[in-house]
């Protein structure tokens, strides 16, 4: 039986015919639309790789069923850059040397845009460390990973001070 | 995975009678039961989304001092509900300690309740494990089993519960409400998880068709608000599930002990509630040699499972713990890393 | 895939010129905005899915496989099993050449061990592939699996790692051990270790007639492209392998795995492109680990604390039908001046996959067992574990006798201590605690790792238009081939890097070898040197013979290139850019090719290692156990470095992984069933960003003008080494608790209050 869901993903909305409601929101992004900047690392939610904000939350794709989440608005790594200008989080970590083999990047980065709307993390450190440990990275960049939150997050503060001032 | 059936009720009384057919399941936020489904552990025909009812994703106080937590409600906005984190810091510092922050975004609070356990002979299909398959006897029991129960287990199962949530949530006297094919009812979360006696294959004490609606607690559950803490030791320092981990809340008058409540977790099929230690700590000064008494009383039924003697120490010295964070005063404000033995080098603010 | 179009970032950084600046990633755009392509990220049209089903067993045979089950399940096209594949052109169990190594590619119904590979089902989706390959519900005859480090009767493996000899002979160590004043004899396990790269191993097939187009990770694509022409019968030719990216390989991604051709057998079969990845559970077996240990150390010592003999013997275990043999015992080689030292291993065969290479194979197992027990030394000893380290210092290779090409391990002790603030540390254990009660510790560890050399060609163009080329078939896992190896060819090549079209990651171009051994920057990169020097010369050639140029005539005082123009190395007023040269030749372009290669001249004579000393500092909950590195320190000498940015972040991921070793990694095996019980990411632990404190690297000055022409000695493994002692040690200095079963367990330090 085929289910019409619709979702938001990266600000265009697509509607589709699933013809198979075990698809993961993680699938449906890599296989069926081709978006393949999410990444899949375990798919079982133990690494992170596939995180995505879903209504602008982090959450990891590979434990959502995109059937269960008809109607969502969808943000992946894709959407993140406004054309060639990088989001402030993305060229923090080149500046940062935030990765090595770029695999768990896109997660890591959706997992710090994540991380920052929920405005727990601050500019504490070890704050943050606790709250991107749902990102695994092999290579060990996580000094790297923190000190990107840490410049994007002062960048963004900056900003916003601009705007309201 | 399986194909099945995908159905999307309108009511909880739709849900209730979608979920009546044979091979039926809940889906909430899936992060279990996806995981599970994944793993061939569990296979069901149908799953029913709950996901979309309305009315369950309120967190309401209510006129008598209780607190009622819809179940679809998720762990990361029940932790930062600033009103609901400082009348029950443990429970807020419990959920913060689990899993990971894309976790707690999905999961949510009924399907928290009902979270399987993490053996891994019941993980792994080509083991035989009573409890997900009846009958078909337990490899766990004499293979590796260092992170297995000390408390309350059978030879047909020395599983553990894994949730952190449920720990000072059982401590607090939680009830669950539940509505099903004969109406609405309600129990304690203390009577939700089953020992494993002959029948690990039951988790709970739910119908297949029970569904959880919400997750009330009454209203002494506050009055531990000042001496409340959850503590978990880990393998890794963030996301990791508990090898053993401990609730304790005090009412404190007059520089004695009201009331004591205790929990364990990662020691028994269920969230372990230690009455008889609370019992010893009942009108006494909070005192290290009390502390003491009241850990050696919550583990004097506690025998090894298999390699995991250490557990029974590990858990009277976190209870120690526990009890002596929760007399020193809640902090103001949630450690960096909570629940951690490294929470207080982190710079955050004690009370 | 679309061509590959690296961006300069917006804060891409460059300071003057090339090697030696820290240059951001130049793939660093693709990386942050998901467009870096990743094998499985390919879909060629009409792509089908492959899922592997993986035995439940570690010995026996499969005797039944419901394919009608899976192949009655929708969309599943078709189902690959021993019986229902396409024929290889050879037996995949002959080894061709020591660098193959054997793999399940459905020969047999045996089953060697756990999860290898025993049926492949096709479909037109993921999910139902998946589901389909579920559904062959194997059935077995078992037999009792062979596991653990005493599984059967031990043996002397012929050889050790790559071709080291078994066991090694230096002085009289019983006679040393028998004058000793002080004893070790310690036994320290490891256990088993799975690389766990983020991305799993995945390939992407498109047969076209007889050509072969691959995408796949790989860190030797030649390699595995001869490897799949010998298995299918076809010319290297009509193989293409694409490996821009690899999300992580730590030497799993060394050699052409199972799996990989078990996609290539797939496409063939369906006649389709075939997409095969792995599920992280099947990462636990087909694709190589880090074998378990069991290391005795004898050590003996004099009164002033010098060494009088070092004696180490390792246990471990391979395959059933395979032979690698981790060299952990070759760790006690080098650091140490011990007047006797004897190395020795044995092994037992047990029912796993073969173990492999796996991030400083050896030298990381070892170093964690001798770090640890110079450690129990210095303390017999009652000296402090650096006076200890220096009293023993090598100034030769204790092993051979040979001179070190350059050693600066003294000044990386002088400056990681002094960073850290070892001076400070109380001798004994269990002295120190912070303000919250809980103990410190703190404990260090000598890094050190071979400077390999392997083969490598590179191909240098100069264009008309002024700009270059360097074509390179170079692998970029993670270390920074894309940048680091554009920024050599941009020097080499005497041109801005901008101007520099740097080609890698494709099995078409040059041979770059192995990226392994930590030896990729400095191989590709000496062909890269090689080939800009030849392409300069030839260039050169033009201007120097013709009488309109300015440099007419000066072939004997030679040139210079720099910013896209040759000098007069005598007279750098005379000078003509290329484009001028190559225009007025009439020529559009020159070319030439380089090699890199070891030079056995300086390996007769010289020993060659990079060294490194790490400090650590770690809090142990004095009741709980729970153990939280809190600093650590590391200064390593490794020759030239090309790009510091880069260069610390890989010791960085080293350190992590020494961190790893001491207090996470552990792959827990069922005794009886031989069944890796936590083969997933959720229970065999690797860090989290909260177990990483703090790090500090520091990269000590050195030149070597003997381990190449660059100068570069690697740092792609020495980071593990010493690491893991250090927190291994330093766990011990807060605890006074010794533990020598390594990842160290909460129970372990349970013991005392």
């Amino acid at each position: 039986m085929n289910h019409s869901i619709s979702l938001t993903v990266n600000g265009v909305r697509r509607d589709f015919d699933l013809d198979d409601p075990r698809v993961t929101l993680l699938d449906l992004l890599r296989e069926r639309l081709h978006l393949t900047g999410t990444k899949k690392g375990c798919d079982r939610g133990q690494c992170g790789a596939c995180t995505i904000l879903v209504d602008g939350k982090r959450i990891n794709s590979c434990l959502a069923l995109a059937i269960s989440h008809d109607g969502a608005d969808i943000l992946t790594i894709e959407g993140v850059a406004r054309g060639d200008q990088l989001h402030p989080v993305q060229a923090a970590f080149i500046a940062h040397d935030g990765f090595q083999c770029g695999f768990c990047t896109p997660g890591q980065i959706m997992s710090a845009i994540g991380m920052m709307s929920e405005a727990q993390a601050g500019n504490d450190p070890e704050r943050i460390r606790e709250c991107m440990s749902g990102n695994l990275c092999r290579c060990g960049a996580y000094a790297g990973i923190v000190d990107a939150v840490l410049d994007a997050q002062a960048r963004m503060d900056e900003s916003n001070q601009r705007r309201s001032a | 995975m399986k194909p099945f059936d995908y159905v999307r009720p309108g009511t909880v009384a739709e849900a209730i009678a979608a979920a009546a057919q044979p091979g039926a399941v809940y889906l909430a936020a899936g992060t279990n039961l996806l995981d599970l489904m994944k793993g061939g552990v569990s296979r069901p025909n149908r799953l029913v989304d709950v996901t979309h009812l309305d009315g369950l994703d309120r967190i309401e106080r209510l006129a008598d001092g209780s607190l009622r937590v819809g179940a679809l409600v998720s762990n990361a906005d029940l932790a930062h509900d600033s009103e609901f984190a400082r009348s029950y810091p443990a429970v807020a510092e419990a959920l913060l300690s689990g899993a990971s922050a894309q976790l707690r975004n999905a999961a949510t609070v009924g399907g928290n309740l009902l979270q399987r356990t993490r053996c891994t002979y019941f993980y792994d299909t080509a083991s035989r494990c009573n409890k997900r398959e009846a009958g078909r006897g337990c490899n766990a029991r004499d293979g590796e089993n260092r992170s297995h129960a000390v408390l309350g287990w059978s030879e047909s199962c020395i599983a553990t519960h894994p949730s952190d949530f449920c720990v000072p949530l059982v401590a607090l006297d939680a009830v669950v409400e539940i509505e099903g094919r004969t109406g609405r009812r309600e129990i304690a979360l203390d009577e939700l998880h089953r020992l494993p006696g002959n029948t690990p294959e039951r988790d709970t004490a739910l119908e297949p068709d029970d569904l959880i609606i919400a997750l009330r607690l009454p209203p002494a559950a506050r009055s531990f608000a000042a001496h409340a803490r959850y503590l978990k030791v880990r393998e890794r320092t963030s996301y990791a599930f508990a090898v053993v981990s401990a609730a304790a809340a005090l009412r404190i008058e007059n520089g004695k002990i009201a009331e004591a409540r205790l929990a364990l977790g990662g020691v028994a099929a269920k969230p372990w509630r230690a009455r008889a230690a609370e019992d010893v700590l009942r009108s006494v000064a909070p005192t290290a040699d009390a502390f003491r008494d009241a850990a050696w009383r919550a583990l004097a039924d506690a025998k090894p499972s298999g390699d995991n003697a250490y557990k029974i120490e590990l858990a009277r010295r976190i209870l120690v713990r526990a009890l002596t964070l929760a007399a020193a005063g809640t902090p103001a404000r949630l450690p960096a890393l909570p629940a951690s033995p490294f929470a207080s080098t982190s710079g955050a603010v004690h009370a | 895939m679309p061509e590959l179009n690296l961006t300069s970032a917006p804060a891409h950084l460059r300071h003057g010129s090339n090697i030696g600046q820290p240059l951001t990633r130049r793939d660093g755009v693709l990386k942050v905005t998901g467009r870096a392509t990743y094998a499985a990220d390919n879909h060629p049209p009409g792509m089908l899915f492959a899922v592997m089903a993986v035995a439940s067993i570690a010995r026996g045979h499969v005797i039944s496989l419901d394919v009608a089950a899976a192949k009655r399940h929708p969309g599943v096209v078709d189902v690959m099993t021993p019986d229902h594949k396409p024929a290889l052109a050879i037996d995949p169990d002959i080894k061709t050449n020591p660098f193959v190594f054997r793999m399940e590619v459905l020969q047999s119904n045996e089953v060697r061990y756990a999860n290898q590979p025993i049926a492949v089902v096709i479909a037109e989706t993921l999910e139902a592939a998946t589901e389909g390959a579920a559904l062959l519900a194997p059935r077995y005859e078992t037999l009792p699996p062979l596991v653990g480090l005493d599984a059967g009767e031990s043996f002397v493996p012929p050889v050790v790692g790559v071709g080291n000899p078994a066991a090694h002979h230096h002085g009289d160590v019983e006679a040393g051990l028998a004058s000793a004043e002080k004893q070790i004899d310690a036994v320290y396990e490891t256990r088993p270790q799975y690389h766990n790269a983020m991305e799993p191993h995945a390939i992407v097939a498109h047969w076209d007639g007889d050509t072969l187009s691959i995408d796949t990770p790989s860190q030797a694509m030649v390699m595995a492209r001869a490897r799949v022409a010998e298995l299918f019968g076809l010319a290297p030719e009509k193989i293409h392998i694409r490996s821009p990216f690899l999300g992580g390989g730590f030497g799993s991604k060394g050699f052409l795995t199972g799996p990989q051709i078990l996609g290539l057998m797939a496409a063939k079969l369906v006649g389709r492109p075939v997409k095969l990845v792995l599920r992280r559970e099947q990462m636990y077996g087909p694709v190589g680990h880090r074998a378990p240990t069991r290391q005795r150390l004898r050590i003996g010592a004099n009164g002033e604390g010098r060494l009088t003999a070092l004696d180490h013997h390792a246990r471990t275990v391979s395959s059933t039908f395979d032979d690698f043999y981790e060299p952990a015992a070759d760790a006690s080689h080098t650091l140490y001046a011990a007047p006797a030292i004897r190395t020795t291993h044995d092994a037992v065969r047990v029912n796993t996959g073969t173990p492999l290479f796996m991030r400083a194979p050896g030298e990381a197992t070892g170093s964690i067992a001798l770090e640890s027990a110079i450690d129990e030394m210095a303390w017999a000893c009652s000296m402090d574990p650096l006076a200890f380290r220096l009293r023993n210092y090598a100034e030769v290779e204790p092993i051979t006798g040979k001179p070190f090409s350059s050693k600066a391990l003294r000044a990386c002790y002088e400056q990681g201590a002094a960073r850290f603030g070892w001076a400070k540390r109380p001798l004994p254990p269990r002295q120190m605690r912070d303000g919250a009660g809980l103990l410190v510790g703190w404990g260090m560890g000598t890094a050190t790792f071979p400077a390999l050399m392997f083969q490598a060609e590179a191909r240098a163009v100069i264009r008309r238009d002024g700009s270059g080329a360097m074509e390179i078939g170079a692998h970029d896992m993670g270390q920074g081939a894309w940048t680091a190896l554009a920024q050599i060819a941009a020097d080499e090549l005497g041109l801005d890097i901008d101007r520099v079209e740097f080609k890698a990651g494709s099995s078409d171009l040059p041979d770059a070898g192995i990226a392994g051994g930590s030896a990729h920057t400095a191989t590709a990169g000496a062909a890269i040197h090689s080939a800009g020097a030849a392409v300069i010369a030839k260039l050169a050639d033009l201007a120097t013979n013709d009488e309109r140029s300015p440099l007419f005539g000066a072939g004997n005082a030679g040139v210079v290139a720099r910013d896209g123009k040759l000098f007069r190395r005598d007279d750098e007023s005379r000078g003509e850019s290329y484009a001028e040269i190559l225009a007025r030749a009439g020529i559009s372009e020159v070319e030439a090719r380089g090699t890199g290669a070891p030079n056995p001249a300086a390996l007769e004579e010289f020993a060659m290692h990079a060294h490194g000393a790490v400090f650590a500092e770690v809090k142990v909950d004095p009741e709980l156990g729970q153990v939280r590195v809190t600093r650590m320190v590391g200064a390593f000498a490794a020759g030239r470095i090309v790009n510091p940015r880069m260069v610390q972040s890989q010791l960085f991921g080293g350190m992590i992984w020494g961190l790893s070793f001491a207090l996470h990694e552990e792959a827990i095996t069922d005794r009886r069933t031989g069944r890796i019980m936590n083969a997933n990411l959720g229970e065999y632990h690797i860090p989290v960003n909260a177990d990483v404190p703090p790090l500090d690297v520091i990269t000590v000055e050195e030149h070597d003008p003997h381990v190449n022409a660059l100068g570069i000695k690697g740092v792609g493994e020495i980071g593990i080494t010493g690491s893991a002692g250090a927190v291994a040690n330093a766990v011990w200095h807060a605890t006074g608790v010794r533990v020598r079963r390594f990842p160290i367990r909460i129970e372990e330090l349970l013991t005392q209050r």
